[in-house]
């Protein structure tokens, strides 16, 4: 199978709705297809990487672990759009840190995480084949 | 249909695999496998305990692929292989060491 | 005393949140639920505005339910002058006021 450039857009917010974890379940099994894929959050979709969610009281499953798991299924690529996080009054210290190890490089740990522009953002998008948006 | 193990008995689904997560000891996935003729070495209960650890750090059952991945860099190159894995649990790792180890049928899993 | 809104919907993705402070008047509470509660976070346009509103009208209270920020990971964000309830406060503020509107 030709390898394609995925993205998966992500503009919602956990829990309210059940975008956030949809998307995060496509991701994991699509991840069974070695192909090259990038995660984009962009709007709210900056809140599902929000550290130290605690769901026991709303009765739903925390996935918030799920993402730092993403480096293992060799998704390696998150971008944060960097105007969506500062109109929210965050910082990437208040997100996860996500990276992922190189197996070539006898497991260095790396960063997954860009932190990008709205415009940089747009120039990788254009370079994707297939877009999945959530 | 519920299994019996040390006179308590634990809920399954219709596969097989245990219905609360939380309930599982090293008895129930010694039950399980026995039911299926498998024998249980130390390699065999550190894949399981692999899993029940990565389950309890990502809240997830590892893909196969990741899994073989982490068994090779953990356990060494030579094991971290999917013939090895296979040969320790002939029904699928995935599918056969998670049910032993209590934790839901991998995500993607064949 | 007068109303309690509840707004469950982030105030990036809809005008429900501005709307209803359009229309909480003089005795009312604004609950924050859901996806609400993102109103209630610090360094937010939404959060200044409550706190212009608090400033200019001293007799509409805020709330944010605590278990919705919780779960999102927020509870070090929230920003000055909204109270936090629980389950019990939300079903508190319903006993108190004269109705409910729930905005969606």
């Amino acid at each position: 199978m030709a390898i394609k450039k995925f993205m998966y857009t992500n503009r919602k917010a956990p829990y309210g709705t059940v975008y956030a974890l949809e998307s995060l379940e496509v991701v994991l099994i699509g991840a069974a297809f070695d192909q090259d894929v990038s995660l984009a959050f962009i709007g709210d979709g900056v809140y599902q990487l929000t550290k130290g969610q605690t769901t026991e009281a709303i009765g739903q499953k925390n996935f918030s672990p799920v993402y730092a798991a993403l480096g293992d299924y060799d998704v390696n690529k998150i971008y944060i759009e960097k105007e969506s996080l500062e109109e929210r009054g965050l910082s990437l210290d208040d997100l996860q840190h996500l990276v992922w190890e190189d197996e070539d490089e006898d497991w260095a740990e790396k960063d997954s995480i860009r932190l990008v522009s709205r415009s940089e953002l747009a120039d990788v998008m254009t370079e994707q084949e297939i877009i999945l948006s959530f | 249909m519920p299994i019996e193990v040390n006179g308590k008995s634990f809920e399954t689904d219709e596969e097989g695999y245990l219905a609360n997560l939380s309930e599982w000891e090293p008895a129930i996935g010694e039950a399980m496998a026995a039911a299926e003729d498998q024998d249980l070495t130390d390699e065999h209960w550190d894949i399981i305990n692999f899993l029940r650890d990565y389950y309890e750090e990502y809240q997830i059952a590892p893909a196969v692929r990741v899994l073989t991945k982490a068994v090779g860099k953990r356990l060494g190159k030579d094991k971290g292989n999917s013939k090895y894995l296979y040969e320790l649990f002939p029904y699928g790792p995935g599918k056969q060491a998670c049910k032993y180890a209590g934790l839901p049928k991998p995500t993607g899993c064949v | 005393m007068g109303l309690l809104h509840t707004v469950n919907k982030s105030p990036f993705e809809s005008n429900t949140f501005d709307t209803c402070l359009g229309y909480a008047l003089d005795g009312s509470t604004v609950l924050l639920i859901e996806d609400g509660v993102y109103a209630a976070t610090i360094g937010t346009r939404a959060s200044e505005k409550i706190q212009q509103k608090i400033q200019s009208n001293n007799d509409v209270s805020f709330a944010v339910l605590g278990p919705d920020l919780q779960a999102r990971g927020l509870e070090n964000k929230l920003a000055d002058g909204i109270k936090v309830v629980d389950y019990e406060g939300f079903v508190n503020l319903v006993a108190e006021h004269d109705s409910v509107q729930s905005w969606l």
